[in-house]
């Protein structure tokens, strides 16, 4: 198959017009157009479920212009992307980086996991909560302990405040 | 200060050392021997110093400095060995031993490894990693590259190659810190037809030569320097034997030819030389029946054969196929062994189906330049050539040139997957062919107010967009390339297209060049193995027979020089019936398949690739020699010491010679005054028959493993994606006309005089009403030459 037609294939003219808007952002040359991977990468796991398929990451090179395997590298290299991997409805990420290590970050994740009977980089039975695996800093420091709950920054975390987020997930 | 403006002076270890400006620290260091280690550096790749293994130490800077992405400056002093710099790079070494398997005794790279003998020289004597060790799963890479992928230290050498070099990134750094991994992730393997490089550049044992893998420790071989028999390139390799077993080949450096990179037939074409069918003794056929004989029977037999026929019909009525991919040495006595018979048909050109333009041909048909010269064009235009699996490493400049900027354009019978971006890229039905480049050559001659000879004027096309573009481009500086390739030397009108191609390179002020097929497509010509030239492109007496029109006409006897009728010749088909038909076939062989065992009468054995020495003229006119380092099997003899003998055993002058230095010799003296000359062809339609008739455009090129015998037989190469199949490639709209989807997957071709049953692909890079047919591969045969009219029919 050409590499138009698999991006033919897999993106919808939606999904293309989303990743114009990336690609106009940067030089419409081979480096600027390749910065576009990661907010390419986000729109297709967005639409997908919160989880990426090889399909999807092919799609974006070929669409971009990169080489497949480029694609594949960045996929693979941020946590934040989930190539391969099912997921839950919803995505908890924990920061167990310095800041939050040392308001006790690893209690919290502890108690996460007991809570939700999954361990980091688990999905409950339910298909509900992923419980996104170890995370580098999320770059949230002066609200530790924290954690990010489908996107959203929950800072300043006690036990409650855990139980209240996670029980109002559907 | 140093003297020159370009140039700064720094000094290591104590000494003064001239550097170029701008360069990093490592060139400068490297030029004047001073060692220093490395992984991830290669002087053909990007920098990215990632293996940090050559830190030095440098004054004023506090922290040790990776000498290979740290530019010289003027007045700079570094230190290689002093303390802190070893404590460096002894700290570099343990990390990357951490996760490194000891595994040295099992280990493939053992003994050649880059990462052992700089353990050995700047590390520790012992591990103080007592933790577990990480595991990496091994991926099939395919069949050339095999992988131990734990024992990767991350240097990304074979990532940075196939990206930047090969143009086809396969391999990446998946996953990121502990989890790293090169990888392709879709485990589709790596497909570039330079992928074996990346075991030369690995450092350490996780990507080594798969079929050689376990077959011999690399401090038994021995290593002779040789040259490739697989294309015009003239790579130069290094053959490493076993007890005079040819074992593998690797790269030997030449900057000129093959700079540090081989093509993967250059490596993986040894992989043939044990394949089932070689033949070991001297046969001669007795009411049908093979028997094996001693040397001396096989001789005069084959002697009485060839001496029969010009007895019984006349000389004219032999004549010798000789394989272009032959030693100069070879086909020099073959040719005078030929032409001492009496016979002028005599003829290398096997894959060439019009030579009408031959009196006037220059001495030889080369490049025209140097190989690194092609860099320097400002404009190139290819027309009938897919570079890239033709003369992959004349690709790999023309792929250098076109990241530079140069427009690479190229006219070809379909569009192909090119790892370089073309400017222009016309796909031309094959009977359009000579129209459309004439069309290019008028719109040229608009540019610069030449005209196009009356006769080229009148099978010249209108000029259209394309040809104005490519035209524009090539005239735009005095300095574009046309090269005529493969496809374009195949077809029936190759003589029109080299005038045309010749007017247009003449017109733009470039050069003109041949991208010669094989090893020795120009030594052929030098060596007289033509039928109107002698040695060193002196006349002939009379001139004899082409190949095409010795299988058209079909003569009476045949002396065949490595040759395999189905495989080697223009049209298959016919030749298949001239040496059927034929009262005798003497054929010198290295192997011999069944279609040979069929045709021939008397098989004669000789040393393959490596086996016998010789001397190859590769498209720049440059004459390489070579010794023969491996022992041909059983009762095989070198190529030339038969030719000798059998010169001998036929009573003809001048056939004994000591030794193969004073044929060379001999030959060379007869060239000598004739050096390379630029090109040029007669700019007049002489012959040659345009394609015609009803049905579709037959068009096909030999696939990239299909050449020679020796490169068919490398089972290896054979397997890899690449290699090519034989089925017909139509255009969608072709497919839609013909009804074709939805029904069968065959379908039936029908050519002029057979017809063949195929698997069928629809191919948007081939022009509509052309059905596109790789040449050169077995079962081919039915449809005659790679050029025609077909019918396709649904089954």
């Amino acid at each position: 198959m050409t590499e138009q037609s698999v991006a033919e294939k897999v993106l919808s003219a939606d999904q293309c017009r989303r990743i114009d808007h990336w690609l106009a952002k940067f030089p419409d040359d081979e480096q600027g157009r390749a910065s576009a991977i990661i907010a390419a990468l986000h729109i297709l796991q967005d639409d997908n479920g919160g989880a990426l398929q090889r399909q999807h990451v092919e799609a974006v090179a070929a669409y971009i212009g990169m080489p497949r395997s480029s694609a594949f590298e960045v996929a693979t290299f941020y946590s934040m992307f989930h190539l391969d991997e099912p997921v839950g409805r919803h995505k908890v990420n924990f920061c167990t980086n310095l800041s939050c290590c040392l308001n006790g970050a690893d209690e919290l994740v502890a108690y996460a996991e007991q809570k939700l009977g999954v361990r980091q980089g688990e999905t409950t039975a339910d298909g509900r909560i992923t419980l996104v695996r170890e995370e580098e800093c999320l770059a949230a420091c002066t609200g530790a302990p924290m954690m990010i709950v489908d996107g959203h920054y929950h800072t300043h975390l006690p036990r409650e405040r855990i139980d209240e987020i996670l029980d109002g997930l559907s | 200060m140093s003297a020159n403006e370009e140039t700064v002076t720094i000094e290591v270890d104590g000494s003064a050392v001239e550097a170029r400006k701008g360069e990093m620290l490592i060139q400068a260091t490297d030029r004047a021997g001073i060692h220093i280690p490395r992984f991830c550096y290669h002087k053909h790749l990007p920098v990215v110093a990632n293996c940090r293994m050559c830190l030095v130490e440098i004054e004023k800077a506090p922290k040790p400095m990776p000498a290979c992405a740290t530019p010289v400056a003027e007045g700079m002093k570094v230190a290689t060995t002093s303390e802190h710099a070893l404590k460096a790079q002894r700290g570099v070494m343990e990390f990357l031993l951490i996760n490194h398997p000891l595994d040295c005794p099992i280990c493939d790279q053992g003994g050649e490894c880059e990462l052992q003998d700089v353990a050995m020289g700047f590390g520790r004597g012992i591990s103080r990693f007592t933790e577990g060790k990480r595991v990496v799963a091994d991926e099939d890479l395919g069949p050339l590259v095999g992988t131990q992928m734990t024992r990767c230290i991350h240097c990304t050498r074979c990532v940075r190659f196939l990206d930047t070099v090969a143009g086809q990134k396969e391999l990446g750094g998946m996953f990121r810190g502990e989890h790293m991994e090169i990888a392709t992730y879709v485990e589709e393997g790596i497909n570039s037809e330079l992928s074996g490089n990346v075991i030369d550049l690995c450092p350490v044992g996780a990507l080594t030569n798969k079929p050689f893998a376990f077959r011999a420790r690399p401090w038994e071989l021995l290593s002779f320097p040789a040259v490739s028999p697989h294309d015009g390139v003239g790579s130069n390799l290094s053959l490493h034997t076993l007890r005079g077993q040819i074992m593998r080949v690797v790269p030997r450096e030449n900057q000129a030819i093959n700079e540090t990179w081989i093509a993967d037939r250059d490596r993986y074409g040894v992989e043939g030389l044990k394949a089932e069918d070689r033949l070991q003794y001297p046969m001669v056929k007795r009411e049908g029946q093979w028997h094996e004989v001693p040397w001396e029977t096989a001789l005069n037999r084959a002697a009485e054969g060839l001496k029969g026929v010009v007895e019984r019909h006349g000389a004219a009525e032999l004549g010798g196929l000789l394989a272009p991919s032959a030693t100069l040495e070879e086909l020099y006595l073959s040719a005078r062994l030929l032409r001492g018979l009496g016979s002028g048909n005599v003829d290398h050109r096997l894959r060439e189906g019009d030579t009408s333009d031959q009196a006037h041909a220059p001495l030889v048909p080369w490049l025209g330049q140097s190989i690194a010269e092609l860099e320097e064009a400002s404009a190139v235009l290819l027309v009938g050539s897919y570079a890239r699996h033709e003369q992959p490493l004349i690709n790999h400049r023309l792929r250098k040139a076109a990241l530079a900027g140069t427009p690479i354009m190229a006219l070809n019978p379909r569009r192909f997957e090119w790892n370089l971006p073309l400017a222009v890229e016309e796909a031309v039905a094959a009977d359009q062919w000579v129209q459309r480049l004439g069309g290019v050559a008028q719109a040229v001659a608009e540019q610069t107010g030449g005209r196009l000879p009356d006769s080229l004027a009148a099978v010249a096309g209108p000029i259209d967009g394309t040809a104005r573009e490519i035209a524009r481009r090539l005239t735009e500086e005095r300095t574009a390339a046309v090269l005529i390739g493969n496809m374009a030397t195949s077809h029936p009108q190759a003589a029109t297209l080299r005038a045309l191609a010749g007017f247009i390179a003449e017109q733009s002020g470039g050069r003109l060049g041949v991208l010669p097929e094989a090893a020795n497509t120009v030594g052929g010509w030098l060596a007289g193995a033509v039928p109107h030239r002698e040695e060193g492109g002196h006349p002939a007496a009379a001139a004899g027979k082409a190949a095409h029109e010795m299988v058209a006409q079909g003569l009476k006897g045949y002396f065949l020089l490595n040759v395999e009728p189905e495989r080697d010749l223009w049209n298959p088909q016919a030749a298949r019936t001239a040496l059927g038909e034929a009262e005798q076939v003497v054929a010198l062989t290295v192997f011999a398949d069944d279609t040979l065992r069929e045709v021939a009468d008397v098989l004669l054995p000789m040393g393959a690739f490596g086996e016998s020495a010789g001397t190859f003229v590769n498209a720049e006119g440059r004459w390489q020699s070579f010794r023969g380092v491996g022992e041909p099997p059983a009762d095989a003899r070198p190529g030339w010491r038969v030719l000798r003998a059998l010169g001998t055993v036929l009573a003809l002058d001048g056939f004994a010679y000591n030794d193969i230095a004073e044929i060379y010799g001999e030959l060379a003296g007869r060239c000598q005054e004739r050096c390379p000359e630029p090109l040029s062809y007669p700019q007049e339609v002489l012959g040659g028959t345009a394609i015609a008739g009803d049905g579709l455009s037959l068009a096909g090129n030999v696939p990239i493993y299909a050449g020679d015998p020796l490169v068919r037989r490398s089972e290896p190469l054979q397997r890899t994606l690449i290699a090519g199949r034989l089925e017909v490639r139509l255009a969608p709209a072709t497919v839609e006309r013909l009804g074709l989807a939805g029904g069968t997957e065959r379908v039936r071709v029908r050519g002029a005089a057979g017809s063949v049953e195929l698997p069928w692909v629809a191919d948007a890079a081939v022009p509509p009403e052309t059905a596109w047919i790789p040449a050169g591969l077995a079962g081919r045969a039915a449809l005659g030459g790679p050029f025609g009219k077909v019918a396709v029919e649904a089954l």
